[in-house]
């Protein structure tokens, strides 16, 4: 924090894989940019769709599990479903002026944010760095991140 | 909101800094602004976000989005990042004299 009690940095966790999990994580990267603050994004677990090459553009919202769906669980299980709610939210965003995740990730790295790969999540699902996107700089340790998180807010979503 | 002497005009600020009335704004005021931020000069593409922002601000009735910035200013969000380290929008907003943009993106 600097001296006005203002947040100069922040660094966010991206845990979670599905559209809901992932947007707000890239719009608080991108708005903390915006706002002059310094930032990074780290991801991990399934965050890691986010920035895989063959995922990144198939990225889904949860119809199952989801109570903010406000659909019977069973239906929300029915094949195709989640591709549906997905096509109705991006057609929405889109209206909004909110970038594809793509477009999003490449503009975010655009903006001079920060972004890394959990080393023991890209171990355990046997990936590499050239599995993912170009924006991603480095894939470190959790302690790495504590390095690089010194000094700001963390956040993990 | 205050009352402040910019480049000798008297113009009305809120309290983040931002013009209450745009139409107060002038290039003098534009420079002096951006040195008060660190600009040393402002350049030929830092006026060119500035006068894009202006245009979309009366246009529009808000200032354009980073990425909105980005795809129709004719600078890159990268340069446009450069231009104003303090972060575009916000940044070149102020300078420009326009109230806070109200996007999220």
């Amino acid at each position: 924090m600097s001296d006005n009690g203002k947040i100069t940095k922040v660094s966010i966790i991206v845990s979670k894989g599905s559209l809901e999990g992932i947007y707000p994580a890239l719009i608080m990267a991108n708005g903390a940019r915006a706002e002059g603050m310094e930032a990074n994004l780290f991801f991990t677990f399934f965050g890691l769709d986010a920035i895989h090459q063959k995922r990144i553009d198939h990225i889904k919202v949860a119809t199952v599990g989801n109570p903010g769906m406000h659909i019977p669980t069973l239906i929300g299980g029915l094949p195709g479903m989640s591709g549906i709610a997905t096509h109705m939210m991006s057609k929405k965003m889109d209206g909004l002026d909110i970038p594809p995740i793509h477009e999003f990730i490449e503009m975010i790295a655009d903006t001079g944010c920060g972004m890394y790969a959990c080393k023991a999540s890209v171990d355990m699902f046997g990936m590499t760095k050239s599995d993912f996107v170009e924006q991603v700089q480095d894939i470190i340790t959790v302690g790495d991140f504590y390095d690089l998180a010194a000094g700001g807010q963390i956040i993990f979503t | 909101m205050s009352t402040a002497t910019i480049a000798g005009t008297a113009v009305e600020l809120n309290d983040e800094g931002f013009f209450v009335d745009p139409t107060q704004w002038t290039r003098d005021i534009a420079i002096e602004l951006a040195a008060a931020d660190g600009i040393v000069s402002l350049t030929d593409q830092h006026w060119q976000v500035i006068d894009f922002m202006r245009k979309e601000y009366f246009e529009k009735g808000t200032g354009p989005t980073v990425r909105v910035l980005g795809k129709t200013s004719g600078v890159s969000v990268k340069d446009l990042y450069q231009l104003f380290p303090k972060g575009p929008a916000k940044m070149a907003a102020r300078i420009a004299g326009i109230p806070k943009p109200k996007g999220c993106i």
